[in-house]
């Protein structure tokens, strides 16, 4: 008898992994304290180049600040502290010699709720240009136009740049910030739960820019809709009270996570 | 019944348990009516009684009614977007439920046919059939315990033994040509019971369909060929 037991897995898979995407950014040993709470622990993760990398988990499980340590955003409150590494094509960014300036300009984040500052739909996009490169009047009105025909806004807004940001909806407001972010031409796109707060037709265009924008940004999702981390992202991380859990394909961790906990997690089961 | 998922691992939100379990207890049932059928058409075509051959025939319905319900009802659980075991689950069960489905089909054309075999004086060929018959009997009742069970290994088992249900098919398959070559009035009778056979080998392999589901149900693999396949029928020449 041949053996039954055979078996392949999903070419899906197969196609991932044959076709790994190198390593854009990395955690190794990553540790991180609110004063005494320690909030994530000893964490190694690699965030392949120009893919989607989804974070979920429960509330309080340490994925937002996974986020929050890529871009150092924490340093600016005091008794939070970062120990391990973040490589950023092999530099470690949580080391205080590396310029504050440069990781800006090289990973942008975008939060839960849509902050467009008070000013005009183009100056929105523009102030953070203006605090990394010196351009032309002409120059800036290119990469204005660029960065909202990237976040899929353009249309929408092309005849009204100079009114108010705010006056925009709440979808709109989102692809805005993300405009901003973009703006700069980053490496890193960091989004903390992007439609959270948004309809549906919005949270469709939000992630079909998300599809877009992995042709040139890698990106990294934190969202707790399962739904949306199966639809949007390659690879998808799961952590629990400070832990990776599991992290692979987002095919295999959807369709057949290797630990019960994500499996309990994703099925909405009591852990 | 045997209830999904166990009490450790149950769902937050408690109507999905309930209609999980109830979309599994339909296939259950399901499974337990075609396997009943085709008990009954294989005695029918032993005991060559017409009136049960027509029972079961009408009892068919029945089957292809719960086909439509589990199909209602993997939409209603589609709705509530299941990922990983329960996407499985569901997948699974539409696939099975389509397996059990044509199991139904088979055994009523079963049936449907040894009433014209009983417009012929009895055939001793029959016997070969009985065999073949209990055989898939077994197949689909094992698979079904072992979809009841979760029973992975169980389901091997029964993939592994539908080759020996295909050499009794090619075997049999010789069989009645051979007759039909002796006995031209023969040909009637033996056209008909060489589809039964046939039926009964396609039910082996509806039977082997469920198993390997079992498995994808459990272990999240398709089971892939090499499957050792002794139906030689095709190419089989007297």
């Amino acid at each position: 008898m041949n053996d039954a037991r055979f078996t392949v897995s999903t070419p899906m898979r197969d196609t991932i992994v044959a076709a790994a995407p190198p390593v854009k950014i990395a955690a190794r040993g990553l540790n991180f304290w609110y004063d005494k709470f320690h909030a994530v622990k000893d964490i190694n993760l690699d965030i392949p180049e120009k893919r989607v990398t989804a974070l979920i988990g429960p509330s309080g499980c340490g994925k937002s600040t996974l986020l929050r340590i890529f871009n150092r955003i924490y340093a600016l409150y005091p008794k939070q502290e970062a120990r391990g590494e973040v490589l950023l094509e092999g530099e470690n960014i949580l080391d205080a010699k590396y310029p504050m300036n440069r990781l800006r300009s090289k990973i942008g984040m975008v939060f839960q709720k849509p902050v467009p500052f008070p000013m005009t739909i183009f100056e929105n996009v523009a102030y953070g240009i203006r605090h990394h490169e010196r351009l032309s009047k002409a120059e800036m009105e290119v990469r204005v136009e660029q960065a909202l025909h990237q976040a899929a806004l353009w249309d929408e807004v092309k005849d009204k740049l100079r009114t108010s940001g705010l006056g925009l909806s709440g979808g709109q407001q989102q692809r805005l910030c993300i405009a901003r972010a973009i703006a700069l031409k980053p490496e890193v796109l960091l989004l903390d739960e992007p439609t959270s707060a948004l309809d549906p037709i919005s949270t469709s265009r939000i992630e079909q820019l998300v599809e877009e924008l992995k042709q040139e940004f890698t990106i990294m999702i934190v969202t707790h809709n399962m739904q949306q981390a199966a639809r949007v992202s390659d690879f998808t991380a799961f952590m629990y009270l400070g832990d990776m859990i599991e992290h692979g394909a987002t095919e295999q961790i959807f369709s057949n996570p290797g630990k019960q906990q994500t499996e309990d997690y994703i099925t909405g089961r009591f852990g | 019944m045997n209830e999904y998922p166990d009490n450790e691992h149950r769902h937050i939100v408690k109507s999905y348990d309930q209609e999980q379990n109830a979309l599994i207890d339909e296939l259950i049932r399901m499974g337990q009516m075609s396997a009943a059928q085709l008990e009954a058409a294989l005695d029918v075509v032993e005991r060559r009684d017409d009136k049960a051959a027509q029972r079961v025939i009408g009892n068919d319905e029945a089957i292809d009614a719960l086909e439509q319900q589990v199909n209602h009802d993997v939409i209603h659980l589609i709705r509530r977007g299941p990922l990983a075991g329960d996407l499985r689950m569901i997948l699974a069960a539409l696939r099975v439920a389509s397996d059990i489905e044509r199991i139904g089909d088979y055994a009523a054309n079963i049936a449907k046919r040894s009433m014209a075999l009983n417009l012929s004086p009895p055939l001793p060929h029959t016997r070969g059939l009985d065999a073949l018959g209990r055989m898939a009997v077994r197949q689909v009742r094992d698979v079904l315990e072992a979809y009841v069970n979760r029973d992975g290994e169980a389901a091997l088992r029964v993939r592994a033994r539908d080759a020996e249900l295909d050499t009794l098919y090619t075997g049999l398959f010789r069989e009645l040509l051979t007759y039909m070559m002796e006995d031209a009035r023969a040909i009637t009778p033996c056209t008909h019971l060489l589809f039964m056979a046939k039926n009964l080998e396609r039910i082996g392999d509806h039977a082997t369909n469920i198993a390997e589901n079992i498995w994808f149900l459990l272990h999240g693999e398709e089971l892939m060929p090499p499957r050792d396949k002794r139906d030689e029928s095709s190419t089989t020449v007297v």
